[in-house]
């Protein structure tokens, strides 16, 4: 079989996703021509005619994200006209689910060279903006028990006894732990400033970072779902499941949920071929992904699951991996994904994650994927696994190994 | 032309009147008849179309029209749904095309126009109704069904999705014709007399103006009023309104609601046509299944035998009491004062001393307080009422009076002696009655002084707070009068209550079967299962709320008192479940509500939580049963015991016991009752019937106990292909 190796991989910094952001401005698809710019600059040698497709997550693709936006991305960015395009939704593993399908192209020896990743410009096209029968359509809703997923990460947190001050504690390390490895220049090599039409810099780092977050400078915080599980009937939903508590403890606010914010990511994804005919050096092998469904109301516990059915796919076991990354998409989700596989947050999210940084939906699983690849060079380690929560219940994972 | 259901006239005018008359019912109702004369109607209308100024709709019987053929739909299986399909979409197509008939159609409402008659109304482009006090409004929900006939459709595009969905749909409301008009159900109010003179008054005056003979949605440019499902306004709160209807209904399996709500929204996506199909479909889907048919059975043809006296003794006049004496001023007898009163009664309410009595009157005047500020009743009316009571504390003001209500603490000996004290004074052959809950009656009529007192004594069994409860189980003791429990009935119907009888027997019918429902969680306790599991299948299943907060709020005392004095009765050593597990809370100084503490924790007399402490108690055990379980243990173990007092001959009646059931102990709504839970039993893999429920209620036996288990003589039912008696 094939190799599915990662030769290279970048992001953009994350800005704000509401219109004071540095990133409003800028328009989803300039947002992913400006990286793939960058990767044909970095690897001047790559004959991108060989790139056989764009893979992109995108979790709202409509308005500025709609129309295929991969294969208007490659256009755009001039790209050979042979170089086609395609956009994945996974909620919020589209990222890592763009670059799960490219490697698994590859692996299978069909296709030779696919740019994977993802793009969310929240600022322009807002999280829910889609619709969707899941949500909207009452049938549909009442049959699946639709719940918002912040509801799912409360009841994580209530059946699993987290505190306030845990979740808190878990966010102001994250910001720590950002704000340090941007200090260092752990991010410098991927992270690719975002410049307007003429060449004037538009945005060079994450915006959310605060350094100094503190359980008590978020204590002030008023839980976000507090109101909507209550008014919204959403907490009596969830509690027709989980009849045996009494009632939800809404510990999650802006704090110590995701940020919003916008951003896009790629990853090269090519065979032991392509790096051999244009001198390109393989950073890491994708080994094994798996995505699983889990129970959809509570929604976000499939991490575990999903990393386990990676992992046994290879005959591994947890004590293997020397890195982990679980997507922040609340405190609860990465304490639970901690806990359920019994690792140690000394080697989870190290560089801190989207607490901090924040969480573009459609590009964050390549960009986890990526900072991953980084600090296992950096640390001299050998395997990884990124993995995130999905909407309606859902849970992925990619593990990788260095070359 | 003389035998169709819908007359057609032209007059000098060109004003066509289409007379809704079913020439072989009392009330016109969308069966085949009116179908096809509403359609050749409407054909002939397009015929005519150039002479036609207008169309007149309204009704030569006393009602407007009753809506759907409830009879015609009982039978209606999954196999029929196509048909049933065209059928609905035949009887819509009529309308349709009587809406999109150019000229000004005004529908002369004279009487009650529920469900399909209020869908005609809709049809047509203004609608006048008749001053008076029947209703008009679209009630289907109650039935388990939705306004199939285009009523979803079109409320929807008159008042939006939420409005209607609120207001209209979503609880069944019934309107008086005044607030139909406040709500814009109906434009114009009228004397019944000028009515068709006013709808010819109006076509003529709408006859040329432009778009008159238009429908609002008929017209180009028309938006749903609050949006539609892509309108961002409408959006951002769509995902909650199922959730939300969830909380209401406690997340009962209520099949109506939801679909009333589905077809909302769905058809408000699409353009009027395709809205009214969907619509159609959601209305086959219910109208096939089998819950619709469970609470039409209840709420409409039980409720109509319980109404109309199917089981009132015959050939005793028609009793209507003159003065009422109520015996006991305490919560209950301040409540059944009020409501005699509120009929008309002239009360007196005795109590030991007139401080007592005075403050068992002070309840009508606060609830008379309540009704006004609210706009309810007016000052005068509320006056009245109060001033029918006379709150005393001798005997002597009981002279004449031909209706005695008991109502003191639950003693034999007590109560015989009440009564006794005044019998001297009442009126011969005054009707005794007794609001006990546990007391049997054939004993306590022993005792009482007085001319055949056992003949004329019965049970009157109220339930709290009784202005609210719509239920009145009346106790046939051994010696009572076929003339006493007439009489009885007629009172129940008289202060608007809803009477089921059942005969005498320990604890009747709603006490006995609520006693096994409530210490059926008592036993859920004590096998370690959580509580939060208990109360939530509670409510899941239908009822209005679970067995400990039932057992708080009656107190843990009382409970074991009476399953002590049963047990004893049986001659049994071994103590019940209540006993044991009502006993240990009381020994921990939680006897309940009245205390502050029970199975729950109060603040301030306000329930909050389930009591921490009780998990030491009985420990929460490590596998627990699956929620499906706990709920069905609740619901079959009171069928089950439905059916014992059917075949003790406590009941004798399913209409009997489903309202009884449903009314009094809050048997859920959705099933039809108790009886109809078990002849219409709705399994979960889509069977259904006795059968079925024998085939669930025999897993239970095997996994919970042999107090699941149907007797021989439901099996025998079952086997005979029989029913309780109706």
């Amino acid at each position: 079989m094939a190799e599915a190796f990662i030769y290279d991989h970048l992001r953009t910094p994350r800005g704000r996703g509401k219109k004071t952001g540095a990133l409003h401005e800028v328009k989803p698809v300039d947002l992913v021509v400006g990286l793939l710019d960058e990767a044909q600059k970095r690897n001047p040698t790559l004959d991108t005619d060989r790139v056989d497709d764009i893979v992109l997550g995108v979790v709202s693709p409509i308005g500025d994200q709609g129309m295929d936006i991969a294969r208007t991305a490659s256009l755009l960015s001039g790209l050979p006209e042979t170089v086609a395009g395609v956009q994945v939704n996974r909620f919020c593993a589209s990222g890592l689910e763009a670059v799960n399908q490219a490697a698994a192209r590859v692996r299978s020896g069909f296709e030779d060279l696919i740019i994977a990743g993802g793009v969310e410009s929240m600022s322009r096209v807002p999280l829910g903006s889609d619709g969707g029968a899941w949500a909207m359509d009452p049938a549909t809703n009442l049959a699946t028990d639709f719940v918002p997923q912040g509801i799912g990460a409360d009841l994580i947190a209530t059946l699993e006894g987290f505190s306030r001050t845990d979740v808190d504690a878990l966010a102001a390390e994250s910001h720590a732990r950002a704000d340090k490895a941007w200090s260092n220049g752990y991010f410098e090599n991927s992270v690719v400033p975002v410049y307007d039409k003429n060449g004037v810099l538009v945005l060079s780092k994450d915006e959310l970072i605060r350094p100094g977050t503190s359980v008590e400078s978020l204590a002030g915080l008023k839980p976000s779902f507090e109101q909507q599980g209550r008014d919204g009937g959403f907490d009596e939903v969830a509690l027709a499941k989980y009849h045996w508590i009494e009632k939800i403890n809404h510990v999650h606010h802006a704090g110590n949920s995701s940020g919003i914010v916008d951003g896009a990511a790629i990853v090269v994804i090519g065979n032991e071929q392509v790096g051999k005919d244009y001198g390109l050096r393989p950073r890491a092998r994708i080994i094994s992904t798996a995505v699983i469904g889990s129970e959809p109301t509570i929604m976000l516990t499939g991490p575990a699951p999903a990393a386990r059915k990676a992992l046994a796919k290879v005959g591994l076991e947890a004590k293997d991996i020397d890195l982990w990354e679980i997507n922040e998409a609340f405190a609860a989700v990465a304490l639970r994904f901690m806990k359920d596989m019994g690792i140690s947050q000394d080697v989870t999210n190290v560089n801190g994650g989207a607490m901090a940084m924040g969480h573009p939906l459609g590009a964050t699983g390549a960009i986890i994927l990526g900072t991953l690849v980084d600090e296992l060079e950096r640390q001299g380690k050998r395997r990884g696994l990124a993995t995130l929560c999905v909407g309606a219940g859902m849970g992925i994972a990619t593990i990788v190994e260095l070359v | 032309m003389t035998d169709t259901a819908v007359k057609y006239d032209i007059d000098g005018d060109g004003i066509v009147t289409l007379t809704l008359d079913d020439p072989g019912q009392s009330a016109n109702t969308m069966n085949e008849a009116y179908a096809t004369a509403m359609a050749e109607a409407v054909e002939r209308l397009y015929a005519d179309a150039d002479r036609v100024k207008g169309v007149v709709i309204t009704s030569a019987k006393s009602t407007f029209f009753a809506g759907g053929d409830l009879k015609r739909m009982m039978p209606l299986r999954k196999e029929h749904a196509a048909e049933v399909f065209a059928e609905v979409e035949g009887i819509k197509a009529t309308l349709r095309k009587l809406e999109l008939f150019p000229k000004p159609v005004v529908a002369a409402i004279n009487g009650a126009a529920l469900g399909g008659g209020l869908e005609i109304a809709l049809a047509a482009n203004h609608r006048i109704a008749a001053e008076g006090r029947y209703e008009i409004g679209l009630p289907e929900v109650t039935l388990g069904l939705l306004p199939g006939g285009g009523g979803v459709t079109r409320t929807v595009r008159m008042f939006g999705i939420v409005t209607a969905l609120t207001e209209i749909l979503g609880q069944g409301t019934r309107f008086k014709p005044e607030a139909a008009q406040a709500k814009g159900l109906v434009d114009e109010l009228v004397a019944a007399d000028q009515l068709v003179a006013r709808a010819k008054a109006w076509v003529t005056e709408n006859a040329d103006v432009e778009g008159a003979g238009l429908q609002p949605w008929d017209k180009p440019g028309y938006k749903i009023p609050g949006g539609t499902p892509s309108s961002p306004s409408l959006a951002a709160f769509l995902p909650a309104l199922g959730p939300i209807l969830r909380k209401q209904i406690k997340q009962a399996d209520m099949r109506a609601p939801k679909a009333i709500l589905s077809a909302a929204v769905e058809g408000a996506q699409v353009d009027f046509e395709t809205a009214t199909r969907i619509e159609s479909r959601y209305f086959v889907s219910l109208v096939t299944g089998q819950q619709a048919k469970n609470m039409i059975q209840a709420f409409f043809f039980d409720l109509g035998s319980i109404n109309s006296g199917a089981l009132r003794p015959a050939g005793v006049e028609k009793y209507r009491p003159t003065k009422a004496v109520v015996l006991g001023a305490g919560m209950m007898g301040a409540g059944i004062a009020y409501v005699l009163a509120r009929a008309g009664v002239e009360v007196v309410l005795k109590d030991v001393s007139i401080e007592a009595a005075e403050r068992g009157k002070s309840y009508t005047a606060g609830l008379n307080e309540k009704g006004v500020s609210r706009g309810k009743i007016s000052q005068e009316k509320a006056d009245e009422i109060l001033g029918r009571i006379t709150a005393t504390a001798s005997a002597e003001d009981a002279a004449g009076a031909d209706l005695v209500v008991e109502a003191v603490f639950e003693d034999v000996a007590l109560k015989q002696k009440v009564f006794n004290e005044i019998t001297p004074f009442l009126a011969e052959g005054a009707l005794l009655c007794s609001n006990t809950s546990t007391l049997p009656i054939t004993d306590l009529a022993k005792g009482l002084d007085g001319t055949d007192a056992a003949a004329r004594f019965i049970g009157l069994h109220f339930f709290s707070p009784v202005d609210k409860m719509p239920l009145v189980e009346i106790i046939k003791g051994a010696e009572t009068s076929d003339e006493t429990l007439a009489k009885a009935y007629d009172v129940v119907l008289a202060i608007k209550k809803t009477p089921m009888i059942a005969h005498d027997s320990r604890g009747f019918y709603t006490s006995r079967v609520i006693g096994t429902v409530i210490e059926e969680g008592l036993r859920m306790v004590a096998e370690g299962v959580h509580p939060y599991s208990i109360e939530r299948a509670a409510t899941q299943a239908g009822y209005p709320v679970g067995p400990l907060q039932l057992a708080d709020e009656l107190n843990l005392e009382l409970m074991v008192k009476i399953a002590k004095t049963t047990r004893e009765a049986l001659g049994s050593e071994e103590l019940t479940t209540t006993e044991r597990v009502a006993g240990k809370l009381i020994a921990a100084g939680r006897s309940g509500k009245l205390k502050g503490a029970g199975f729950y924790d109060y603040v301030d007399g306000k329930r909050t939580s389930i009591w921490e402490g009780l998990a030491e108690l009985f420990p929460v055990a490590e596998e627990q049963p699956a929620i499906a379980d706990l709920r069905d243990r609740q619901t079959f173990i009171e069928a089950i015991e439905t059916a014992k007092t059917f075949e003790e001959g406590v009941v004798t009646s399913a209409a009997h016991a489903n309202i009884g059931s449903v009314f009094g102990i809050g048997f859920p709504p959705a099933t039809g009752g108790a009886a109809q839970f078990i002849t219409g039993y709705d399994a979960a893999d889509g069977s259904f019937g006795i059968e079925a429920f024998l085939k669930r209620a025999d897993e239970l036996a095997a996994a919970y106990g042999e107090r699941f288990a149907p007797t021989p003589y439901l099996r025998e039912m079952a086997a005979k292909g029989e029913s309780f008696p109706a």
